[in-house]
């Protein structure tokens, strides 16, 4: 899957440079423009954890370059071939520094600004340019400063409509990537990026559209002055992405106060996180809700911090049920304590109680912490012998889709899970 | 709100009077009822959409006007809209624009009267001086002509004038209702929102344009949600933090009480540890890390059994080895938090001695971290002046006098003296615990209650400076 995009991607970049070089630019200022702010964009990039869109100033660039129709009033010419070449040489010259230091965007990246930027420019560009849009009242009937005969608002809706499915085919590129790089179930991924879609993507499609209209009606004057709102935006994704990660690592400090004061042992909450994360991922959890899932994965044993002798090994899946819930509530009242969101402690406080009452964030951190606990000294025959007694608990303390999206995601990965944690 | 004293009531009368004063020519003018309608609605839904949906944005208002204004903080997401109407409208009808929002906001909580009148009065004059100015300028109608460079210059000017009006305005609230003095009430008002407010005149002249240009008022629209998702990004990313911010202060009380410090012991650690770091010149951004340092400097005795850190009576040098793990405990569970940076090597160091007596590393001299003799000298000092089941506080000159003499071997004369001078500038140790004003931390399970365990402390306790008048 993932090679077929990337050779479609070259495909179509090599077409679109050989028939550039062909012909010749049309209009050179413009595409000189577009061009500096596509590589603007990329030299602003910023290769944060969890960006979905990490250069966004260059794709609405891209984007608006795609669906541009008239520069000041008057028409251009360029072609989709054209749109291409320009925006994958601006984004390559503007991945240079990034290389550089060793964080440059991946293929993915490069292959999804390629893709969706053609797919734009193939909807629009050669529709545009033999006049469909003219009987729509687009660009070539602007009459000029002043109160036009009527025109506009079905043009830009149009250009509205054409960015929401590119932006659609963008998002079930990406969902694929991902699902071909992870492994991950397509669907939720799916899901997933049609709701960071709602965030950044909005801005994007709607600055792309607004590019495009304010340089058909002032000229390139646009590009700067709406490229500063653009970079607020980025501005503050960027820093809600930077203390989000100086969270997660606060929790992930907090989670080792028990390891340090001997209650359990050295990474047991870090990870039975991962392995959560995993097992929440392959139910189909949202990423909302992957984020409580790991915070109180993370947190699960912090009850222990209140008792008073250790229990042995800190392996609490192996106590009486009672016992069990007692730490369980302690840890949830710590939690509240933190001022974390209560969906966390809720999750810490069920996480011993019977399957049939939990919420599934709390089967899950049940299920995969008793699995931690008995492959922790079992050695070589240990994770399946765990499963198999996970399985018979699937009556009363386990719930059985979690048992088993367990054991699919330790069979994927031989054993062992890998998942980026802040 | 606070009470409000009688001159801010008719302070923020007086501004929503003339604000119905800028709008009242209205109905003599040649207005557009039709966009001014469509302004309105857009202004209102805006105010509508922040406070309904994200009132958890509140914090955005800005610390500076916690009570009234919208203060020092980032601009609220409608200001386009209003400085779009600027732009287009004249004079009044652009002073009509933000009323009705203003007025009839509703949900997120209470919004009491003179919040609404003020804020109604204050962007009303605004956005009539910004159309005044525009207007002077020639401004409509070199929006309509798009007759570029200049277009910008009298946009510019417009939203300078919006911005040294909203400052004028907020600069006396602050000063009547907050009580802030008159001299600092307008210092870096103005200054602070000219770049954002900034941004969103572009992206209403933007919207000027389109909405004149053969696009229309939908296409205008559409420039608003970039501006609505940074908004609404900036929201989250405040709500974030605070939670960031409630958990490292729960964690602080945890030690606080499991140790049976007085509570604030580490936040009060975090003043004097920033203000020995002003004193010693150093920048913002390494004060901040410096008072992190001192807040934390003890999170590793959360690690420590309970009964060892509150044992009454002589501990045994296996119980005192235990307990002077603390240092490497905390420095083990903060190594992974990023923004901490040289925070952590204090948390390892903070009972490093200069003589080399010290733990966990014995360390001599200049080799302890600047940051770690820092919080040394003041998690003594408050130690010293504040009183523990064991001990009664001293007096700040008494402290002082213990630290300049234990300063060389065992502190930093250098902090010592920092301390000293920081103390004399400020007229004494009047130290704000925000710990204290929260919910009470008391039934923490982590730590039983300590009542009726008062006892002598044994020395040699680290962190503390022994009774006997040796600093352990």
């Amino acid at each position: 899957m993932r090679t077929l995009v990337h050779t479609t991607a070259a495909l179509l970049t090599l077409v679109s440079l050989a028939h550039t070089l062909w012909s010749g630019l049309d209009e050179r200022a413009v595409a000189l423009s577009f061009a500096l702010l596509v590589l603007l964009g990329e030299l602003t990039r910023w290769s944060g954890p969890e960006s979905r869109e990490a250069a966004p100033l260059a794709a609405a660039g891209a984007l608006s370059y795609a669906l541009l129709g008239e520069d000041a009033g008057r028409a251009t010419h360029h072609g989709a071939l054209q749109v291409v070449t320009v925006v994958v040489a601006a984004t390559l010259v503007g991945c240079v520094p990034h290389v550089a230091r060793g964080q440059g965007p991946t293929a993915d990246h490069l292959a999804r600004r390629v893709l969706t930027a053609g797919f734009a420019a193939v909807c629009f560009q050669p529709l545009y340019n033999q006049g469909v849009f003219e009987t729509w009242g687009g660009p070539g009937t602007d009459p000029g400063p002043g109160p036009g005969p009527g025109p506009g608002p079905v043009y830009g809706l149009l250009l509205v409509a054409l960015l929401g499915l590119t932006s659609l085919c963008d998002a079930v590129l990406a969902a694929a990537l991902a699902h071909a790089r992870t492994g991950w179930p397509f669907g939720p991924l799916l899901r997933d990026e049609l709701r960071a879609m709602l965030g950044i993507g909005t801005a994007v499609c709607a600055t792309g559209v607004v590019m495009a209209l304010a340089v058909a009606v002032i000229g390139l004057w646009a590009l700067p002055v709406f490229s500063l709102p653009l970079l607020l935006t980025q501005f503050a994704f960027r820093r809600y992405a930077a203390v989000r990660a100086t969270y997660r690592q606060t929790i992930a400090s907090l989670a080792r106060a028990t390891e340090i004061a001997g209650y359990t042992p050295a990474g047991h909450a870090r990870r039975v996180a991962v392995l959560s994360r995993a097992v929440g991922r392959e139910l189909g959890l949202s990423e909302p809700e992957l984020t409580v899932l790991e915070y109180a994965a993370l947190m699960h044993d912090i009850g222990q911090l209140s008792l008073v002798d250790p229990v042995p090994a800190g392996a609490t899946a192996a106590l009486p049920v009672a016992e069990q819930r007692r730490i369980a509530l302690l840890g949830g009242a710590v939690v509240r304590q933190t001022g974390v969101a209560a969906a966390v402690a809720v999750v810490v406080e069920r996480q011993a109680d019977p399957y049939r009452e939990q919420p599934v964030s709390a089967c899950v951190v049940r299920a995969v912490n008793a699995y931690e606990e008995m492959v922790r000294d079992a050695g070589a025959g240990g994770p399946l012998r765990a499963l198999e007694e996970l399985r018979l608990g699937t009556g009363r303390d386990y719930r059985p889709e979690v048992v088993e999206s367990l054991a699919r995601v330790l069979a994927r990965n031989g054993g062992v899970v890998h998942e980026r944690m802040g | 709100m606070r009470s409000i004293t009688p001159w801010a009531r008719v302070y923020v009368v007086a501004v929503s009077m003339g604000a119905v004063l800028c709008a009242a020519p209205v109905r003599f003018a040649h207005t557009p009822w039709g966009a001014v309608a469509l302004f309105v609605a857009l202004c209102a839904a805006c105010e509508q959409l922040a406070v309904g949906r994200f009132g958890g944005g509140r914090g955005y208002d800005g610390p500076g006007a916690a009570g009234l204004g919208s203060g020092g903080g980032p601009p609220r997401w409608h200001t386009p809209v209003l400085l779009a109407g600027a732009f287009l409208l004249p004079p009044e009808a652009a002073a009509l624009v933000p009323l009705p929002g203003a007025l009839l906001v509703r949900g997120g909580g209470h919004t009491p009267w003179p919040r609404r009148l003020w804020r109604a009065g204050q962007l009303g004059i605004g956005a009539w001086t910004a159309s005044r100015v525009h207007g002077a300028l020639g401004g409509p109608d070199t929006v309509v002509s798009r007759d570029f460079p200049y277009t910008l210059v009298a946009a510019g000017v417009s939203v300078v004038a919006f911005c040294l009006v909203l400052a004028l305005l907020d600069g006396g609230i602050l000063a009547l209702a907050e009580g802030v003095p008159v001299r600092l009430a307008w210092r870096g008002l103005f200054v602070r929102s000219l770049v954002p407010v900034g941004v969103h005149g572009l992206a209403g002249l933007m919207m000027a344009v389109l909405w004149r240009s053969p696009h229309g008022p939908l296409a205008a629209l559409l420039v608003l949600l970039p501006m609505w998702v940074s908004w609404w990004v900036f929201a989250q990313y405040h709500r974030e933090r605070a939670a960031h911010q409630a958990t490292i202060r729960a964690l602080v009380q945890a030690v606080d009480i499991k140790d049976g410090y007085t509570r604030g012991h580490s936040e009060r650690v975090g003043q004097a540890s920033m203000m020995i770091a002003r004193e010693l010149g150093m920048d913002d951004e390494r004060v901040e890390v410096l008072r992190f340092a001192g807040i934390l400097h003890d999170v590793g005795k959360l690690g420590v059994p309970t009964r060892l850190l509150r044992k009454d009576g002589p501990l045994t040098p296996e119980e005192r080895r235990v307990i002077e793990l603390h240092p490497e405990y905390g420095h083990e569970m903060v190594r992974g938090i990023g923004f901490l940076g040289e925070a952590r090597t204090a948390i390892l160091h903070h009972h490093e001695r200069l003589d080399g007596t010290g733990y966990p590393y014995g360390l001599v001299g200049s080799q302890i971290p600047e940051f770690a003799r820092v919080v040394a000298v003041a998690d003594a000092f408050d130690a010293m002046t504040s009183t523990r089941s064991y001990s009664r506080a001293r007096p700040v000159p008494v402290a002082l006098a213990e630290l300049e003499r234990c300063a060389g071997t065992h502190f930093d004369p250098v902090m010592v003296r920092a301390l000293v001078r920081g103390l004399e500038r400020r007229g004494g140790w009047h130290p704000a615990v925000t710990a204290d004003a929260g919910r009470s931390p008391g039934d923490l399970p982590a730590a039983p209650p300590v009542s009726g365990r008062a006892g002598t402390r044994p020395d040699g306790v680290p962190g503390q400076v022994g009774s006997k008048g040796r600093a352990t």
